[in-house]
């Protein structure tokens, strides 16, 4: 809401050496959002004067016309002789009163005027128009003509009241208010004890039989319909220019007479109202719901089809209205320009109707008017009358019209809101003992009735429908008395546990991964589903079922993601993009999987706490968000440097970033040879754990496929590492044991094992372990080797270091011998290895 | 070589007469004085210690000597023994002494050489940022709460006071999940708050309750400097018997000051959220002028553009309905509540001039915050 701060000065006498500025501070205090205070005409300086145009030539030859004028400026220039000025616009002839601004001045924007050469003419000065002065748009798109009775020599700047502070407030949803003048004086007053002239304390004659003929059909949507009707209409009357100017201040514009008065009384009244051309409405007016289907064309050319729940205003031939949003075009008032059918009579409508249903249908028809606005967020229904007359008023004065004695009113009778609290309710909410003479006054301020002692029994006024709740008195208490009185006190919670287990756990791998030198990004959840198919996922992937969105920022992009690959994999190619080309990134986050059985979330009641059964339910009919971790690598992992050659990042990397999550959630993990989906089929490990005796797949690591890569455009041999966190949280145990530390020495044993090329490390390694028994103390693969020459086609050596110690003795070369015999033994039956000769 | 002798006089040995084993003592410790490596010194520890040394030789002739004799022999000799034992040990401490520093002179390298073998990783700046936060009120007793991302339109909204008309539940807003019929029947909406999390939290735990509540929420913003649609947030939540407005204030009060330093303080400006009543703007005085540069256009501030603070977010006291709608008697509890943008806090605190930075997972971006902030 734009407020001109010279239209405020009307209902509350600021002191005149408040400046915008200062008004500003004491509203933020008081709870309105100023956000900037504008300064018009903050750089202008004359001369600017009224003008009467005296000749017109117009200049041949050029690209456009052009016109050489002279001007009678009055004494304004000094001389008295006509000002020549070259002018571009057209919308004016000759004897028209306009605005010239002189050499000497300054206009709008730090724009100097000097006498200048131009179209072969020298032009004194300019004539201008609306936009060149700073006044916002008067829809002429030229220059200004101003009413013939202006007084040639006159200062235009005070003419116009071109200077002024104009406030913006961010209005709050529950401050319909003050998306008024009236409001805000409200607000002014109370923050500067001042008094207030309020502008809806009007004289209103009571209503009679003889009024225009009015039905409300649906009292709950429209609970007060006033109906004036003013005759006779001049249709040469034009808003006069502080009318036009105060429109265009709170940032309107001006279009006829009696549409810009009907916009002046809501922008000081807050009341919406609305203007039939009386010969244009047949018969009865009335209110009703729309009839499913039913159809109106609304004032901006726009043909809507109706909803059985909009509430619409009609006459005897159907809507000619969207109550409350915007009237219809078959009985708009008619323009100024339009000399075959001027509008003469006109109803006045000033209605009160339902915030909900305003809201839902501005909603529905996607059409946010002024007036919707305001009635979405609450109207005064007691101003109606007063607004109406107002427009009554304004029109009979400016336009000549004749206001007829009918007055209809149709009222549903509504009980003020009233709210009981304690005298202390505002102390206890604030910490702060205020005590009931302030309260009481406070709230008096605002426009309550209070009555009562220690338990108040307060009255809201009608213009403050959103005090509903004992907070809310208590809020208009606390902010008058001003929030930052507020004490600064902290209270005392019981002692906390400090992160849970799984929070430190998501922590530390962060951590853990960080410092294994992948860098984390957090990408969009966001992803297409052709993705799965440049992932090389099977037909029938469960990741393939996705949870998707009504409405997507993009329509490319309208699942979530059940993988966190895409969007990291999409990180990866932006960076390497860019030129980082050695890379190691990680994210941990959540994926979304659709359930089986697709339920809708029921929409429970708030009065009450919902049932253990309903919380269930509600949880049911959500996805399944479980959290994954993921890596992917490109380039070196080691870079090449003085020290020697690089190494890049491989699959081997990738698994390790899975040993290094499992050993952070204390986790056993199962690696062993997989195929899936995204990965190299020969470079894939499966990752599994085993919880309760059961196996489970819990993700998948290694080189990715070759033709993903090239589909996804990402460098050659790029890894990648993805597993279910989740699942791995459930099997780790974050308490580790302390093993018992041997000091007898260590008796260090290696074996060279020949086995064939495809049986995996890790069995070998396993049986090793098993039947190396209790005196093992660690095994270690520490060669790998492949030589058909020497070894055979299709075999391969495992060299291992076993460590053997005991508790209790120093183990002889004997001891440690045998137990490295079984060991050798255990492995050959397991995997047919055989000692390398 | 000494023929045997009947006479049994030491003196007679030529070997062991006092002279001879001084000359030997002294050739040898000229023969180590003037061994000027380490190898020298062997060989002159070889021929003068060795098996086959004169000194020795020497010993072994005492042997052959009257046992009156023997004594003095053995005295004399042991004397020049020790003496070349002690100046051999002298000077080999002296060469090695030589060689370790002359060794260590040729093994000195460039300690300026770089060794980014493995480049460092790092943790999201966001990421960091949010737990720091937490940080700060786990210390004071509450407990992080988490709860799901895609949530129901009732926790999200309808337990939060927001109305099934109230214009933030619209699409324009709210990312709606389909249902089954592919429309917003599914009552699934992406979180647009962690707000959620405080309903989850009055309802699975016991009161009073403390909880922070940090997370990533959705909103249908495009993404551009100062708007991403999927952003971060922390909120917190306190019911107990008899909180305050003043209590929230200090609250925040105790956030800014840890976050930002001792001198720091928040002010509250009257604002309406349905959540809250009554509610409130936070902002936090601009820590890096501390609002000097207000009016000051000598002094302009980039961080508060020269407004002195600094808007937070939004806080204010638990909305009672809030409260039943929870199964909480508001006429015996009370709550406040606040929450703010950490992409925001970033933005200022690190200034991060461009929202897209922080979600395009450009390293050069995260390396710098490393593993805390």
């Amino acid at each position: 809401m734009r407020i001109p701060l010279s239209w405020l000065r009307e209902y509350v006498d600021l002191p005149a050496t408040e400046t915008g500025r200062d008004v500003q501070a004491k509203l933020i205090s008081a709870g309105l959002e100023v956000e900037t205070v504008e300064h018009l005409g903050a750089d202008l300086k004359g001369p600017l004067v009224v003008g009467q145009v005296l000749t017109i030539e117009e200049l041949e030859g050029f690209k456009k016309p052009i016109r050489f004028c002279t001007v009678n400026v009055g004494r304004a220039n000094g001389t008295g002789e006509p000002q020549e000025i070259v002018c571009g616009a057209r919308n004016f002839a000759v004897g028209d009163k306009v605005v010239v601004v002189l050499p000497g001045a300054t206009l709008p924007g730090g724009f100097s005027i000097s006498a200048r050469k131009t179209y072969g003419k020298t032009s004194h000065g300019m004539i201008c128009s609306a936009d060149e002065l700073g006044m916002g748009d008067d829809g002429t798109h030229g220059i200004i003509v101003l009413p013939p009775e202006t007084e040639v020599g006159k200062d235009a700047i005070e003419l116009l009241e071109l200077v002024d502070e104009v406030l913006d407030i961010a209005v709050t949803a529950n401050r319909g208010d003050c998306l008024s003048l009236r409001g805000v004086a409200r607000e002014t007053a109370i923050a500067y004890g001042l008094p207030l002239r309020d502008p809806a304390l009007l004289d209103v004659p009571g209503p009679n039989a003889f009024g225009y003929p009015v039905k409300v059909s649906d009292p709950a949507g429209c609970d007060r319909f006033t109906a004036r009707t003013v005759t006779g209409l001049s249709p040469e009357a034009r808003s006069p220019i502080w009318l036009k100017r105060r429109l265009q201040k709170v940032g309107m514009r001006p279009i006829s007479l009696a549409v810009d008065v009907t916009n002046y009384v809501m922008m000081e009244l807050g009341q919406p109202l609305h203007a039939y051309d009386r010969s244009l409405v047949q018969g009865t007016i009335g209110v009703r719901r729309a009839a499913e289907g039913e159809k109106i064309v609304t004032l901006d050319g726009v043909e809507r089809t109706l909803h059985a729940e909009d509430l619409v205003i009609t006459d005897d031939r159907g809507p000619i209205g969207l109550a409350g949003v915007m009237g219809g075009a078959d009985t708009e008032i008619a323009d100024h320009d339009d000399l075959e059918k001027p509008t003469g009579d006109v109803v006045i409508e000033a209605a009160h109707f339902d915030q909900v249903s305003i809201a839902r249908t501005a909603r529905r028809h996607k059409l946010s008017s002024e007036a919707s606005r305001r009635f979405e967020r609450g109207v005064d229904p007691q101003a109606a009358a007063a607004a109406a007359q107002r427009t009554v008023d304004l029109l009979v004065l400016l336009a000549g019209g004749t206001a007829e004695a009918g007055v209809t009113e149709v009222i549903a009778p509504t009980a003020p809101h009233t709210i009981t609290a304690p005298a202390d309710h505002p102390d206890k909410v604030a910490g702060v003992a205020y005590g009931r003479e302030t309260v009481v006054r406070r709230l008096q301020e605002v426009g309550c009735d209070v009555y009562g002692q220690d338990e108040l029994i307060v009255t809201v006024p009608s213009w403050r429908p959103d005090l509903t709740d004992p907070n809310d008195l208590a809020e208009e208490v606390i902010r008058l008395e001003g929030y930052e009185n507020l004490p600064s006190t902290l209270p005392k919670p019981p002692a906390g546990r400090g992160l849970t287990a799984r929070q430190r756990l998501h922590r530390r791998i962060g951590r853990a991964l960080a410092g294994a030198g992948y860098v984390e990004a957090l990408n969009y959840p966001f992803v297409s589903e052709q993705v799965f198919d440049q992932l090389g996922l099977d037909a029938d992937d469960p990741a393939r079922r996705v949870v998707k969105l009504v409405n997507p920022l993009s329509d490319e992009e309208p699942a979530l993601r059940t993988s966190l690959l895409p969007g990291l994999l999409g990180a990866l190619r932006r960076n390497d993009g860019r030129g980082s080309h050695d890379l190691a990134l990680f994210e941990t986050g959540l994926v979304f999987h659709p359930r089986d059985e697709r339920r809708a979330a029921a929409n429970l009641p708030v009065d009450r706490r919902p049932s253990v059964d309903d919380i269930a339910a509600l949880d049911a009919a959500l996805p399944e968000q479980p959290r994954h971790v993921a890596v992917v690598l490109a380039g070196a992992r080691e870079q090449a440097g003085w020290w020697g050659g690089g190494r890049s990042g491989d699959w081997a990397d990738a698994v390790e970033a899975a040993r290094t999550v499992a050993r952070e959630a204390g986790a056993e993990l199962g690696v062993r040879k997989g195929q899936y989906g995204p990965w190299h089929p020969g470079r894939c490990a499966e990752l599994t754990v085993t919880a309760d005796g059961e196996e489970r797949i819990i993700g998948h690591a290694g080189e990715l496929h070759p033709r993903v890569l090239k589909t996804l455009g990402l460098p050659a041999r790029a890894c990648a590492m993805e597993l279910d966190l989740d699942a791995l949280e459930q099997v780790g145990d974050d308490t580790p044991q302390a093993p018992g530390i041997s000091t007898f020495p260590v008796a260090t044993q290696d074996v060279a094992l020949v086995v064939d090329a495809f049986v995996p490390a890790s069995e070998v390694e396993a049986a090793l372990r098993e039947g190396a028994g209790e005196l093992l103390e660690s095994i270690r693969l520490f060669d790998v080797y492949e030589n058909a020459d020497q070894l055979g086609e299709g075999r391969k050596s495992l060299a291992y270091a076993l460590r053997f110690r005991a508790t209790d003795r120093t183990l002889t070369v004997d001891e440690a011998s045998a137990a490295r015999e079984s060991a050798v033994t255990l492995a050959g039956d397991r995997t047919g290895a055989v000692l390398r000769g | 070589m000494s023929a045997p002798n009947k006479s049994y006089d030491p003196v007679e040995v030529e070997a062991l007469k006092p002279e001879e084993i001084e000359r030997m003592r002294d050739e040898a410790l000229a023969a180590f004085a003037a061994a000027d490596s380490l190898d020298a010194l062997q060989e002159a520890k070889v021929a003068h210690t060795g098996g086959a040394s004169p000194l020795a030789l020497a010993n072994r002739e005492i042997g052959a000597l009257p046992p009156q004799a023997k004594a003095e022999a053995g005295k004399r000799v042991g004397q020049a023994r020790g003496a070349v034992n002690k100046a051999l040990a002298g000077r080999q401490a002296e060469l090695e002494a030589e060689r370790d520093a002359r060794v260590l002179v040729e093994e000195a390298v460039d300690v300026t050489l770089p060794h980014d073998r493995v480049p460092a990783g790092a943790r999201h700046p966001l990421t960091t940022l949010s737990e720091r936060i937490e940080d700060v009120f786990v210390a004071m007793g509450y407990e992080v709460a988490e709860g799901p991302q895609a949530e129901a339109e009732w926790f999200n909204f309808d337990a939060l006071n927001i109305g099934p008309d109230h214009p933030a539940r619209g699409e324009a807003d709210t990312f709606f999940v389909q249902g089954p019929e592919g429309g917003t029947e599914s009552g699934v909406v992406l979180r647009t708050h962690t707000s959620p999390v405080q309903i989850r939290s009055l309802l699975e735990r016991e009161l009073p309750v403390y909880v922070i509540c940090p997370g990533r929420v959705y909103r249908t913003d495009e993404l551009d400097a100062t708007h991403t649609p999927v952003f971060h947030q922390v909120e917190l939540l306190a019911v107990d018997e008899g909180l305050t407005m003043a209590d929230l204030k200090g609250t925040l009060d105790h956030m800014v000051q840890s976050l930002f330093g001792a001198e720091m303080k928040t002010r509250l400006r009257p604002n309406f959220f349905p959540f809250t009543e009554p509610s409130a703007e936070m902002d936090m005085l601009c820590y890096v002028c501390k609002g000097a540069s207000v009016g000051n256009p000598d002094r302009p501030c980039r961080t508060c553009s020269s407004e002195g603070w600094i808007e937070l977010g939004g806080c204010g006291m638990v909305n009672p309905r809030v409260l039943t709608a929870c199964g909480v008697d508001p006429e015996k509890y009370s709550g406040f509540a606040f929450g703010f943008g950490i992409e925001r806090m970033l933005m200022f605190r690190h200034n991060v001039e461009d929202m897209r930075d922080m979600v395009e997972g450009d390293v050069r971006f995260t390396r710098p915050f490393g593993m805390e902030i």
